[in-house]
């Protein structure tokens, strides 16, 4: 079998792995309009603020490629699938032929249009490595930056920033940052670490204009009015599926491209996984993107097996996230802002002096949702419990304690999971 | 492969499991000297449980899964399954994001704060039968075949 994807990061790593499994013969080509092997894309704040070298970034021991014995095309894009010849087009003209394609394009950032934009230099992106290659080798010329998006990206560049002591102001639309996996209470936290560290953080507004003359930047112009002054602009709203060259192929694209929970599209021999895809989710089944790591490779690995032929069933999306923001660890998964109503239970823990939260979401007597922050450890036990939907309601009162362990839990649960004579679920 | 199993039964919770797993994982490889002397002391990678002041304890460590949720999380390429089974934690490559303790459903992978980096059981690759398991005074964690996820 002729296996190729477009793509190269980690959706295409755990489906080359995934493949593997099944396929040890078939040959594999990976395209990435990148020229970088596979890295670790959360990784380029701490390029920009200094934490980790260009020599840690890839995500992959050195042979990898190799061992598995992948044909590696590197800063070549794929601009069209004709799914019907079965091939894929190169820009630059070049056709690559496939047996099975697996897209893993993964996000493009999604850039508004803002006037007076168009033009200026210092105008960045912060998704790729070479977002963050580019910030940092101007950045003796930066003084002040204004980072449009309160999200994950967006506060990952603010502290790169600011650990190469840049002036940050952050605009956020919501009432929040991070209001995607975060509450009101999780982001007055973080926000209020955040101006401690002398990051402005401003809610309920977004940039209208970007003010200056020609190349140069003196400001931003809020939907309120306000000003900001700063000469470099970050634009973080959002990743959108990278799904725009699959135009006239014949596949199913929404918002992302719609996968079956094998990672099959709408068109025959033709996968998607990670960021582009639109995969069903775990609690309702309805499908969207979910654009987290995680569930990029489990949907890269689950894609490698059915494409080479082997048999395994999506559990379905669930959305989590690790972050640590100016030294407060923060983790959320599941359902973090539930609809009010009699159908979820909430249970909170709130410490503002000490940065200390934890949010604990039922429904029906069953965990699905959390956010930690402060004191994360042992995080993964939620997860655990909302993957086999475990019925909690017998040991609710002790979710809340930060020594919440197996303890707490029905021994049978033990025994499947810890003792010899148990086999792990 | 063989992993570390516990016997909530006879635990007595003494935590030598955690004291020899520090030491094995200490410079000095001595108790005395890890726990008093040593800079950055390592951290124990098993975690004692206990309840009611002791009457129910029991040891966990990590499962080294055949699919490891760690491994799958883990941003930065720092965790890696071995050729043994062993799923291993590259102390260098980590960045500390705690993406691991995320989505480890057996809360087995350990925060080491101080050095903002996670730790993780290494199966004590100098040693024949993880230490662990040799310093348990009454044989509540058991090294054997088994089959976990």
């Amino acid at each position: 079998m002729n296996y190729v994807i477009i793509g190269n990061s980690v959706a295409a790593v755990g489906a080359i792995r995934g493949i593997r499994k099944v396929d040890s013969e078939g040959t594999i080509t990976v395209i990435s309009r990148e020229r970088h092997v596979a890295y670790g894309r959360p990784l380029i704040s701490y390029l920009l603020g200094g934490a980790v070298t260009e020599k840690r970034m890839p995500y992959l021991p050195a042979d990898f490629y190799e061992k598995n014995r992948v044909n590696l095309l590197l800063g070549r894009e794929v601009v069209s699938v004709d799914s019907e010849a079965s091939q894929v087009k190169l820009a630059g003209g070049d056709v690559i032929p496939y047996g099975r394609l697996l897209i893993a394009t993964g996000g493009d950032p999604f850039v508004p249009p803002i006037e007076g934009m168009a033009g200026k230099e210092r105008v960045f992106t912060f998704t790729t490595w070479d977002d963050a290659a580019r910030i940092k080798g101007m950045s003796a010329d930066i003084r002040k930056v204004v980072v449009v998006g309160g999200g994950l990206i967006g506060l990952k560049a603010a502290e790169g920033l600011h650990q190469i002591d840049k002036q940050v102001t952050i605009v956020e639309l919501a009432d929040r940052i991070l209001s995607a996996a975060f509450d009101l209470n999780a982001g007055r936290i973080v926000a209020k670490k955040m101006k401690a560290n002398g990051i402005d953080v401003i809610n309920g507004d977004t940039a209208v204009r970007i003010d200056g003359e020609g190349e140069e930047i003196i400001g931003v112009t809020l939907k309120s009015g306000d000003f900001i002054p700063c000469d470099t602009v970050i634009v973080a709203i959002g990743v959108r599926p990278a799904a725009s060259f699959l135009k006239g192929s014949g596949i199913e694209v929404n918002r992302g491209v719609v996968v079956d929970d094998t990672m099959r599209t709408s068109v025959p021999n033709v996968y998607a996984a990670g960021d582009v895809a639109e995969a069903r989710d775990f609690f309702y089944g309805k499908k969207l993107p979910m654009p987290i790591w995680p569930d990029a490779y489990i949907q890269g690995d689950i894609a490698g097996i059915s494409m080479a032929g082997g048999e395994i069933e999506y559990q379905g999306g669930l959305l989590m996230n690790s972050i640590e923001l100016f030294k407060i660890p923060t983790i959320s998964m599941g359902i973090t802002n539930p609809d009010p109503g009699d159908r979820y239970e909430v249970l909170t823990y709130l410490d503002l002096g000490a940065s200390v939260y934890r949010k604990i979401v039922l429904e029906e007597g069953r965990l699905v949702g959390a956010v930690l922050l402060g004191k994360v450890d042992r995080a993964g036990i939620f997860a655990g419990l909302i993957r086999q939907r475990v019925e909690v309601a017998p040991f609710k009162d002790h979710l809340l304690d930060p020594e919440f362990g197996f303890v707490h839990l029905p021994k049978e649960m033990r025994t499947t999971l810890f003792s010899p004579e148990g086999k792990a679920a | 492969m063989k992993r570390v199993y516990s016997l909530e039964d006879v635990c007595i919770g003494c935590h030598l499991c955690e004291v020899a797993c520090i030491t094995e994982h200490s410079r000095s490889k001595d108790p005395v000297r890890a726990f008093l002397h040593e800079e950055n002391r390592p951290i124990a990678r098993c975690t004692v449980e206990e309840r009611d002041g002791g009457i129910l304890s029991f040891s966990t460590n990590c499962r080294h899964c055949d699919e490891p949720d760690c491994l799958r999380a883990c941003v930065s390429g720092a965790i890696q399954k071995d050729e043994a089974g062993v799923v291993r934690m590259d102390t260098e490559q980590c960045i500390g994001c705690w993406s691991c303790v995320m989505a480890c459903p057996y809360g087995a992978v350990q925060r080491n704060v101080k050095a903002k980096k996670a730790n993780k059981c290494d199966m004590c690759p100098d040693r024949e039968v993880p230490a662990c398991v040799c310093a348990c005074p009454n044989r509540a964690l058991v090294f054997k075949e088994g089959t976990p996820k």
